[in-house]
C-alpha cells in the first residue's frame, strides 16, 4: 500500500510540474468498454477502478456518462481506471441484473468493492474525483464532525506530525477535490482533517467565518510542546485550489528561519522561488541570540507571506551602512536588495505586507488595464484626462454670477477705460478652459471687491472681439490688465487665484513706490497704517530712504517699484530730514527699511545695487521668510532659490519647541545652503500626497524631511526617534553629506511623455489607400526618381485612380454608429447601408 | 536699405526720362488697391497706374446684368470680425471698419455699382496713390546689376511717358474677352456688348456659347421672354455646390438647368466650338452647321449649297434656326503689353488664360514681377478662391509679406508663444481665421518649433506651395520641425459629377476625422522642412508632401471647432505625440505635488506655476476635478494615516471605498507613461 502510494506520489509530482505540458492523449480513449467477464478478470490486486454497468441503451443516464467519461483522464493520473461495462441483455448477475444497480458506479480496489456511488453524487468531474479519492484515502483524511474529534486528533499529533485542517462547505466541490488531491500527495507527510461543519471553523480563532467559502489551516503540531495549548495555526489566504494548497504546504514545510552566510544577492530560497520576498535580519555575533529571537518572531508573523533569513554580518563582507539592520529581497529579477534601518518588528511586517498589497493591487490593475485594452483598444483616447478642461466642462451648465463684471466690446472698450479711474480687464476666450477657470476666480474677486471705490472689473471675450485683444497685445488667454485712466496699463503676472488677484488689484491702487512727504507719514507707513487703503491688508512694507543726492539709486528704486507694482508695497522718502529716519534705524542712505507684517521690527538694508533689475531681485529675496510655511501659492518662490529643502511636515501648526529649533537652524550659518521650511497638512492637504509618494505608508507626524530637488533628487527622513533640535538636525545633515544615510526615496526623473497615443490618421489613410503614393522616396535618397509631369492636364490621372480609392475608403468608413454626425442627420436611424458609391 | 537709397539717387539722375518708384502696380482693381493698401501701410514708395478715370473699371461694365455673385452676408450671429470675413466675399482687407462692404450694400448678392463705389472709397479714404487715365502699353526690362532683381522694369504709357520700377505688381485682371473664330463667327454677339434688355429678346430663339456664370447670367435674364435658349459648350456643366469652387456655375444663376430638366424647351448641348460654323439665311436666321461641311463645299455655290447637319441626320439637335447667337466665353489675361524679354507665358491647358506664375505669385519668366488678383488664379484654378476678391485679398497680403522680407529685411510677421499655448493657438486660428478658410489648401498657417520645443513661432497664411523655401522667403528659421495648418475638403468629395448629398456624407466621430468631407482643418507635422524635390514629387491630390504625422480635426456642421472632447482633445494628443511631451493643463495643486515628487515638470507647470502663474482654480472647479478622478482630494484622507479608533472602522472603509475610484485615474495621471 505504502509503496504504491509512493508511486502515486511521484507520478503526481510529475503531474504537478508538467501539468500543462502533458499532451492530451488524443484519440486513444481513456474510457475502456469491457464485458463483465473481461472486466472482472482484468482487475489487478491493489489497483483501483471505477466501473459502471450499462445495457447498451440507457438514455436516462446520459449526462452522468458524459461526466464520468470526462473524469477518466483525471482519475488515470491517480492510477484509477474507469471502465464502462457493457452488460449483455440476458445478464441478470449482481451488477447487471438489477435495474437499480445500473444507476450506480462502483469503486473497486483489486476485486474488492470499496464503495458504490449513486450517480447523482457524481454530477461532474470535480465530484467524481473528490468522491473517489475520498473513498480511497479513507485513512489518510480524517473526516470530523465535532470539536472534540478535532481536538483529539490534534492532541495525538502534538510533537509528532503537523495537521492540515480543511473546511469545505460541501462534499464533491472543486475545493473538496483540491483538498483530496493534496491529501493524495501529502497524506503521508501531514495529517489531513476534513470537515463540512462550519462550527468547527468558529473555534479556530476566526470570529466570523464565511461559511460559504472553504478554508484551509496549517496547524503546526509537530513543534507544539504544551499539550494544553492548541497548535499554532497558519491560515491559507488564497482560494483553495490545488496549486495554492501545494504552495502553502511547501511554504509551511520550509524552515522558519534560514541562516545564511553569503551575499543576500546570491541567496535563493523556496520563498523567492514561489514569488515571495525574503527578509534578512542582519545580525552580529554580539547580538546573535536576540536577533535569532527577533527573526523567529518576525518569521511567525510573516509565515506564508515572506521568508525570513538571518544573516551574520561577521561572516559576510557587506558594503552597507553599519546602521542598517534589515534587508529586503524581492522575487523580481534585477531589483537590488534594499537595505533599511527599521525600528521595530512591526515596521518589518508592514514593509512586507504593504509591498505585497501594493503589488497585488497593481497586478489587478494591470490585468484590468490589459482587459480594457483588449476590449476597447485605444478608446480611452477619447476620455478627457486634462483636469482643468474636464472640471470646466463639468461646470459649464452652472450660470456664473457675472453681474458685477462689465462686458466690454470692440465698441465700448476705449470709452469704458476713460470713464473709470482703474479698470481691471480680463481678456479670455470663451472656448478656452484655463481662461474659463480664471473667469470663475474672477467672479470671486468681484465679490471681494464689491463696493471698493475706483476699481471696476470687466472682461473681453477675445473669441468675440479679436481686434481689441490684438490691439492690446493680448497673445495668450487668459490675460489680466489693469488700466489706469488714460495713462498706463499693468499686466497681471501673479498666480491665477482669487486672493492673489484681489491683493494685486488692491496694492496696485497705491503708487509704487509711494512718495512719502513727512517723517510721520514714513513712520505710519512702516507701521502699516498709511496709506489707509492698505491698512487692512497684511503685507510687508518696504521703505526706500534717500538723501537728495542719491538720485541714481532713487531712479533705480522707482523703476523697481513699477516692476513690482501690485506685488509689494514700496514707499520712498527723500526729504531733507531723511537722515533722521536713517539714523533712527541705523542705516545710511540710500537704504531700504523693511517692516514685515506681523512682527513689528524694522530691518535696515543698505542699497548697494544701482540697477533696477538687481534691486528687484534683491527686494524679492528680502521678502522671502526665513522659516516659511510652504503653501501651494508660495512654493515656486522658494524653489527659485534652487536650494535643497529641509521641510517639516506637520499636521496642523508646528509645536513651539520645533518651531524655535528650526528657526535657530534657519538663522544659523546653514541658511545659505538650504531652505528651512515647514508645511501645514491641514492647510495644504496635498502635502499628504507628497508624503505618500515618498513613503509607502504615512509616517508619524511631524516628520522632518530633506529633499534635494536639484542634485540627485534624494529624499531623506530625519529619524523619528530623535527629537527635532538644531543640534540633532545638524549632525544628521553632516551624516547626509558624508553619505552615511540611506535615502527613503528618490524623485522620479521621468520625462513627461504624451499620456496616450493619438489617432494615427497617416497610417489609417495608408491602410485604406495603399496605392496612394503618399510616400516620397527617402528624404535624401539617391535613387533617381522618374519625374512626374508637372501638371496633368484635365486631371486624367486622378480620375483614373478614383474608383478604386473610393471603394477602399468605403470599407474603412465610419462604422455607422455615430449619432454625433454633424450633417443634417438630427436623429437619424442608422441605416446599415453602404456609403455612397460613385458609379 | 542702402540699396534703396542708391536706387533712389539713380532715379533722381535719370528723372528726366523716367519717373521712378520702388513698386509699380498696374491696375486699380480690387487686387491693385489691396496691394497698394499694404504698401502704403508699410511706408513703401509705390504707384498704381489705372487706365480708367476711376478704380474698378471692370466692375463698371461687368457683370453686364449687374448682379455680383459674391455673397455679402451681413449676419453670422457672431461679432468676431475676422470670422465674419469668412462670409464677406467683397470687402478688401483694411484696418478701417468703415470699409466693410456691408456698409455699401444690404443685398446678399450686391449690385456691381456698389462695388465700384466701394473701390472708389477704398482708394480715396485710404489715400492710395493711384495715377488714373494712365494705360500702360508696354513693359520692358533694363538690366542693372544694382537693381533689386538684377533689372528695372520700364513702363510706357499711352502718352509715351516712361516709368521705372524695381518691382512690378501686375493687377490687371483678366479683361480680354475670349473669342472663338469659326466660319460665321461674325454673326455672334459678345457678352460685353449684348443687350441686357429682355424686351429685345421677346419671341426669339437664342443660342448661347459658353457655360460659365456669364452665360447662365445672360440666359437667366432672357429666360422668360425667349422661345427657347440653347447653350453649347465643350465641357459639361460644373455646379459650384458640387465642385466647391466658387467660379463654377452658382445656384443663383442656374434657372436654365431647371427649365431644361423640366422640359421647357431650353437645353444644354456639348460640343467643340472650334468645329462649329454659323450661316445666315436670307431671312436673317442663323443656322448651325459644322466647319467640316464648309471646307468641303464648292466655293461657287450660294448659301443654299451649304450642307446642314440635318440634311444627313434629320434629327440633329440644333436643327432649328436661331435668331441670335451670343458668346459668353469669359476673359483672358492681356499678354500684349509685355516685351518678349519678360517671358510672360500663358499657362497650359485650361489655365491658358492666365500667365505662368510660381506658387509665390512671382512670374516664372521674370524675377521681381508678381501677378496679383484674378490673373494669379493659375495657382489654384478650379480649386480655391485665389481668382476672387475673397481669396486674393489674402494672397496679395502674402505677396506683400514676401516682398517685405525680400527687399526690406522685414521678416514675415510672427508671434512667439510658449509651448503650452500650442493647442490654443491652433484652435483659435482654425475657428476664426478667414484667410485659411477662404484660401483653403493654398494658404497655410505655419508653426515653427524652437529647439527643444519649449516655444514656437506662429506664422499666418503662408503660401503652402513655397513651403520648401520658407526660411528664405520669411526670414524665419525652423530648427525644431514644423506644423502646417490648412483646411481641406474631403479627398473625393468635390467634383462636377459628384453626388454631394449622399447619405452619411458627414463624419461625426473624431477617430474617423480623416474621412471628413466638408471643409475641415488638417495639421501636417514635419520633423524638418520638406525639400523642393519632395514638394515636386508630392501626390497631385495632396496639397503637401507626405508628413511625419497628420491630424484631421473632424468636420463640423457649425464650423465651430471648440468642442473639448471631439476637437481639442484629439488635437492635443496629436501635438503631444509629435512633440513627445504632455500638454495637459494642471491646477497649481497638481504642479505642487509634481514639484515635490518629480525632477521634471510638465510644460504647463514649468511655464506657469513655476513662474508664479499657477492656476489655483476655484473650489468648485477643484471639486469637479476630484469627482472626475483627475485630482485627488487629500483632505478626505485626513485621518486615515494616523490610526483611527476601531469603532469607526466601518465608516472609514466606506470612505476608503469612495475614495478608491478617484485614485486610479490619478495614478495614471501621475505616472504619465507611454505604456
Amino acid at each position: 500500500m505504502s509503496a504504491q502510494k509512493d508511486r502515486w506520489v511521484s507520478s503526481f509530482s510529475f503531474l504537478l510540474f508538467c501539468a500543462s505540458s502533458i499532451p492530451m492523449w488524443g484519440s486513444a480513449r481513456l474510457l475502456q468498454e469491457l464485458s463483465p467477464q473481461e472486466y472482472f478478470s482484468s482487475l489487478q490486486a491493489g489497483r483501483a477502478s471505477l466501473a459502471y454497468f450499462s445495457h447498451n441503451v440507457s438514455p436516462g443516464a446520459q449526462p452522468f456518462l458524459e461526466q464520468i467519461e470526462n473524469s477518466a483522464e483525471a482519475l488515470q493520473d491517480y492510477g484509477i481506471s474507469v471502465v464502462k461495462v457493457i452488460c449483455p441483455k440476458e445478464d441478470v448477475s449482481r451488477y447487471c441484473g438489477k435495474e437499480n444497480a445500473l444507476r450506480k458506479a462502483y469503486l473497486f480496489r483489486g476485486n474488492m468493492l470499496i464503495r458504490e456511488f449513486p450517480t447523482d453524487a457524481l454530477f461532474d468531474v470535480n465530484s467524481i474525483v473528490a468522491n473517489v479519492l475520498f473513498a480511497l484515502l479513507f485513512n489518510e483524511v480524517k473526516y470530523v464532525e465535532t470539536l472534540a474529534d478535532l481536538q483529539n486528533i490534534e492532541n495525538t499529533l502534538k510533537g509528532r506530525l503537523n495537521m492540515v485542517f480543511a473546511y469545505v462547505p460541501a462534499i464533491g466541490t472543486a475545493e473538496h477535490r483540491a483538498v483530496m488531491e493534496a491529501a493524495f500527495v501529502y497524506g503521508t507527510v501531514h495529517q489531513f482533517v476534513l470537515t463540512t461543519e462550519a462550527t468547527l471553523l468558529k473555534d479556530t480563532g476566526d470570529d466570523e467565518p464565511d461559511v460559504s467559502s472553504a478554508r484551509l489551516l496549517f496547524c503546526h503540531c509537530q513543534w507544539a510542546t504544551d499539550l494544553a495549548q492548541p497548535c499554532r495555526r497558519t491560515a491559507m489566504g488564497q482560494a483553495l485550489t490545488m496549486l495554492n494548497i501545494h504552495r502553502h504546504l511547501k511554504l509551511m514545510g520550509a524552515p522558519l528561519v534560514t541562516e545564511v552566510a553569503e551575499d543576500p544577492e546570491k541567496v535563493s530560497t523556496v520563498h523567492l522561488q514561489l514569488g515571495l520576498p525574503l527578509v534578512f535580519i542582519l545580525s552580529q555575533k554580539e547580538t546573535y541570540e536576540a536577533d535569532r529571537r527577533t527573526a523567529e518572531f518576525v518569521a511567525w508573523q510573516l509565515l506564508g507571506k515572506a521568508g525570513v533569513a538571518l544573516l551574520s554580518r561577521d561572516l559576510v563582507d557587506l558594503n552597507i551602512l553599519l546602521r542598517s539592520n534589515v534587508a529586503l529581497k524581492t522575487p523580481d529579477e534585477g531589483v537590488p536588495v534594499k537595505y533599511l534601518v527599521l525600528e521595530d518588528t512591526d515596521e518589518v511586517i508592514t514593509l512586507v505586507e504593504d509591498k505585497s498589497k501594493v503589488k497585488q493591487i497593481q497586478e489587478e490593475e494591470e490585468e484590468e488595464e490589459e482587459e480594457d485594452e483588449d476590449v476597447k483598444e485605444n478608446n480611452n483616447q477619447d476620455i478627457q484626462d486634462d483636469q482643468v478642461v474636464e472640471a470646466v466642462s463639468r461646470d459649464k451648465k452652472r450660470e456664473l454670477p457675472l453681474e458685477q463684471i462689465l462686458v466690454l466690446t470692440e465698441e465700448t472698450f476705449h470709452s469704458a477705460l476713460m470713464e473709470t479711474a482703474r479698470m481691471v480687464v480680463l481678456f479670455y476666450a470663451s472656448w478656452e478652459a484655463v481662461s474659463l477657470a480664471v473667469l470663475r476666480s474672477y467672479t470671486e474677486v468681484a465679490d471681494h471687491l464689491e463696493g471698493t471705490h475706483g476699481v471696476l472689473l470687466s472682461r473681453v471675450n477675445c473669441w468675440d472681439w479679436p481686434g481689441v485683444c490684438t490691439e492690446e497685445n493680448v497673445t495668450q488667454f487668459p490675460t489680466i490688465k489693469i488700466y489706469e485712466k488714460g495713462e498706463r496699463s499693468v499686466m497681471y503676472n501673479g498666480m491665477w487665484g482669487t486672493e492673489e488677484l484681489t491683493s494685486f488689484i488692491m496694492l496696485s491702487r497705491v503708487p509704487c513706490p509711494l512718495k512719502l512727504a513727512t517723517i510721520d507719514e514714513a513712520e505710519g507707513y512702516l507701521r502699516g497704517e498709511f496709506p489707509s487703503e492698505l491698512s487692512s491688508y497684511h503685507h510687508t512694507s518696504l521703505l526706500g530712504v534717500f538723501s537728495t543726492a542719491t538720485s541714481e539709486a532713487r531712479e533705480a528704486f522707482e523703476e523697481a517699484g513699477s516692476i513690482l507694482s501690485g506685488h509689494v508695497t514700496m514707499g520712498m522718502y527723500f526729504e531733507d530730514d531723511a537722515l533722521t529716519l536713517s539714523r533712527k534705524y541705523a542705516v545710511s542712505p540710500p537704504a531700504l527699511l523693511l517692516a514685515r507684517s506681523g512682527g513689528r521690527s524694522v530691518e535696515g538694508i543698505t542699497l548697494s545695487k544701482q540697477n533696477a533689475q538687481d534691486m528687484v531681485q534683491m527686494i524679492r529675496y528680502e521678502l522671502l521668510d526665513i522659516f516659511p510655511e510652504i503653501t501651494v501659492q508660495n512654493l515656486p518662490r522658494y524653489l527659485q532659490l534652487r536650494k535643497p529643502f529641509l521641510i517639516l511636515f506637520s499636521d496642523g501648526d508646528i509645536g513651539q519647541v520645533e518651531s524655535k529649533e528650526m528657526l535657530k537652524l534657519a538663522k544659523g550659518r546653514a541658511q545659505q545652503e538650504f531652505v528651512a521650511c515647514w508645511l501645514n497638512l491641514k492647510k495644504t492637504p496635498v502635502g499628504r500626497g507628497v508624503l505618500k509618494a515618498y513613503f509607502a505608508t504615512m509616517p508619524s507626524l511631524p516628520v522632518l524631511i530633506w529633499v534635494n530637488f536639484h542634485a540627485g533628487g534624494q529624499v531623506f527622513k530625519f529619524p523619528s526617534e530623535q527629537s527635532i533640535t538644531e543640534l540633532n538636525i545638524l549632525s544628521w545633515l553632516e551624516k547626509l553629506k558624508s553619505g552615511l544615510e540611506v535615502p527613503s526615496s528618490t524623485l522620479s526623473e521621468e520625462d513627461w511623455k504624451p499620456p496616450l497615443p493619438a489617432y494615427d490618421f497617416l497610417q489609417m489613410m495608408e491602410t485604406a489607400v495603399p496605392e496612394l503614393p503618399l510616400h516620397t522616396p527617402q528624404r535624401h535618397g539617391d535613387t533617381p526618381v522618374a519625374q512626374r509631369p508637372p501638371e496633368s492636364p484635365g486631371g486624367i490621372t486622378t480620375t483614373q485612380e478614383e474608383p478604386s480609392r473610393e471603394t477602399k475608403a468605403e470599407k474603412m468608413g465610419p462604422s455607422g454608429t455615430d449619432l454625433r454626425g454633424t450633417a443634417p442627420r438630427l436623429a437619424a436611424r442608422e441605416k446599415q447601408g453602404k456609403r455612397h458609391s460613385e458609379l | 536699405l542702402g540699396l534703396t537709397l542708391y536706387a533712389g539717387q539713380l532715379c533722381a539722375v535719370s528723372a528726366a526720362d523716367f519717373l521712378y518708384h520702388d513698386y509699380c502696380v498696374i491696375g486699380a482693381g480690387p487686387s491693385g488697391l489691396q496691394a497698394a493698401y499694404f504698401l502704403q501701410r508699410a511706408g513703401r514708395d509705390y504707384i498704381i497706374f489705372e487706365r480708367s478715370h476711376a478704380p474698378g473699371s471692370f466692375f463698371a461694365l461687368y457683370p453686364r446684368h449687374r448682379k455680383l455673385i459674391s455673397i455679402n452676408k451681413r449676419y453670422t450671429g457672431k461679432s468676431n470680425s475676422e470670422f465674419n470675413l469668412r462670409h464677406d466675399w467683397n470687402s478688401l482687407l483694411s484696418h478701417d471698419r468703415k470699409l466693410l462692404f456691408q456698409r455699401y450694400s444690404h443685398d446678399f448678392f450686391p449690385d456691381a455699382d456698389a462695388m465700384v463705389r466701394y473701390l472708389e472709397d477704398f482708394a480715396s479714404l485710404l489715400k492710395l496713390r493711384v495715377q488714373y487715365n494712365t494705360a500702360i502699353v508696354h513693359v520692358m526690362l533694363e538690366k542693372d546689376r544694382q537693381a533689386w532683381n538684377g533689372h528695372y522694369f520700364l513702363l510706357t504709357d499711352q502718352d509715351r511717358q516712361n516709368y521705372k520700377c524695381s518691382s512690378l505688381l501686375v493687377a490687371t485682371g483678366t479683361w480680354v474677352p475670349n473669342v472663338v473664330n469659326f466660319p460665321g463667327s461674325e454673326y455672334v454677339e459678345g457678352y460685353e456688348t449684348v443687350s441686357i434688355n429682355p424686351e429685345d429678346f421677346a419671341g426669339q430663339t437664342v443660342l448661347i456659347l459658353g457655360r460659365g456664370n456669364s452665360a447662365f447670367e445672360t440666359a437667366e435674364n432672357i429666360l422668360g421672354v425667349t422661345n427657347f435658349i440653347h447653350m453649347v459648350s465643350r465641357s459639361r456643366v460644373r455646379l459650384s455646390w458640387a465642385t466647391h469652387y466658387v467660379g463654377d456655375l452658382r445656384a443663383i444663376n442656374n434657372g436654365l438647368l431647371d427649365t431644361y430638366q423640366l422640359k421647357s424647351l431650353d437645353g444644354l448641348l456639348e460640343g467643340d466650338l472650334e468645329d462649329l460654323a454659323i450661316i445666315k439665311d436670307k431671312k436673317g436666321k442663323l443656322h448651325i452647321t459644322l466647319r467640316f461641311y464648309l471646307e468641303n463645299r464648292n466655293t461657287s455655290g450660294g448659301i443654299d449649297s451649304i450642307t446642314l447637319p440635318q440634311d444627313e441626320l434629320d434629327n440633329f439637335a440644333t436643327r432649328a434656326p436661331y435668331d441670335r447667337v451670343i458668346r459668353c466665353l469669359g476673359w483672358k489675361f492681356d499678354f500684349s503689353i509685355y516685351n518678349r524679354s519678360l517671358r510672360m507665358m500663358p499657362g497650359k491647358g485650361n489655365k491658358k488664360k492666365y500667365p505662368q506664375i510660381k506658387p509665390s505669385y512671382e512670374s516664372r519668366g521674370t524675377r521681381g514681377l508678381f501677378v496679383l488678383g484674378t490673373a494669379s488664379h493659375s495657382v489654384d484654378f478650379r480649386k480655391s478662391a485665389g481668382g476672387f476678391i475673397h481669396g486674393f485679398r489674402y494672397t496679395t497680403r502674402a505677396v506683400h509679406r514676401l516682398l517685405e522680407n525680400r527687399h526690406h529685411g522685414v521678416p514675415w510677421p510672427s508671434t512667439v508663444y510658449p509651448i503650452t499655448q500650442l493647442t490654443n493657438s491652433i484652435i483659435k486660428r482654425v475657428n476664426e481665421a478667414s484667410g485659411l478658410y477662404q484660401m483653403f489648401s493654398v494658404l497655410a498657417d505655419i508653426i515653427l518649433l524652437r529647439e527643444n520645443a519649449t516655444a514656437f513661432e506662429y506664422l499666418e497664411e503662408y503660401p503652402v506651395g513655397v513651403l520648401a523655401e520658407l526660411e528664405m522667403q520669411t526670414g524665419r528659421k525652423a530648427p525644431g520641425g514644423l506644423f502646417v495648418i490648412i483646411m481641406e475638403y474631403g479627398r473625393n468629395f468635390s467634383g462636377a459629377d459628384k453626388d454631394v448629398f449622399y447619405y452619411n456624407r458627414a463624419v461625426g466621430e473624431a477617430q474617423h476625422a480623416w474621412q471628413s468631407n466638408f471643409l475641415h482643418p488638417v495639421i501636417y507635422f514635419y520633423k524638418q522642412l520638406p525639400t523642393e524635390r519632395e514638394m515636386r514629387l508630392q501626390h497631385p491630390d495632396w496639397p503637401l508632401p507626405r508628413p511625419d504625422a497628420v491630424h484631421h480635426i473632424v468636420e463640423d456642421f457649425l464650423t465651430d471647432w471648440t468642442a473639448p472632447n471631439a476637437h481639442i482633445l484629439p488635437l492635443r494628443r496629436f501635438l503631444e505625440n509629435c512633440l513627445s511631451t504632455d500638454l495637459r493643463n494642471f491646477f497649481a495643486e497638481s504642479c505642487f505635488l509634481f514639484a515635490f515628487t518629480h525632477r521634471k515638470l510638465p510644460p504647463f507647470c514649468r511655464q506657469g506655476y513655476m513662474r508664479l502663474q499657477g492656476l489655483l482654480g476655484s473650489e468648485g472647479l477643484r471639486r469637479h476635478a476630484v469627482e472626475a478622478g483627475l485630482l485627488e482630494d487629500y483632505t478626505l484622507t485626513d485621518f486615515l494615516g494616523d490610526g483611527t479608533p476601531d469603532n469607526h472602522k466601518g465608516s472609514q472603509d466606506q470612505l476608503l471605498r469612495d475614495h478608491v475610484i478617484p485614485v486610479r485615474p490619478l495614478q495614471h495621471l501621475v505616472n504619465a507613461k507611454d505604456e
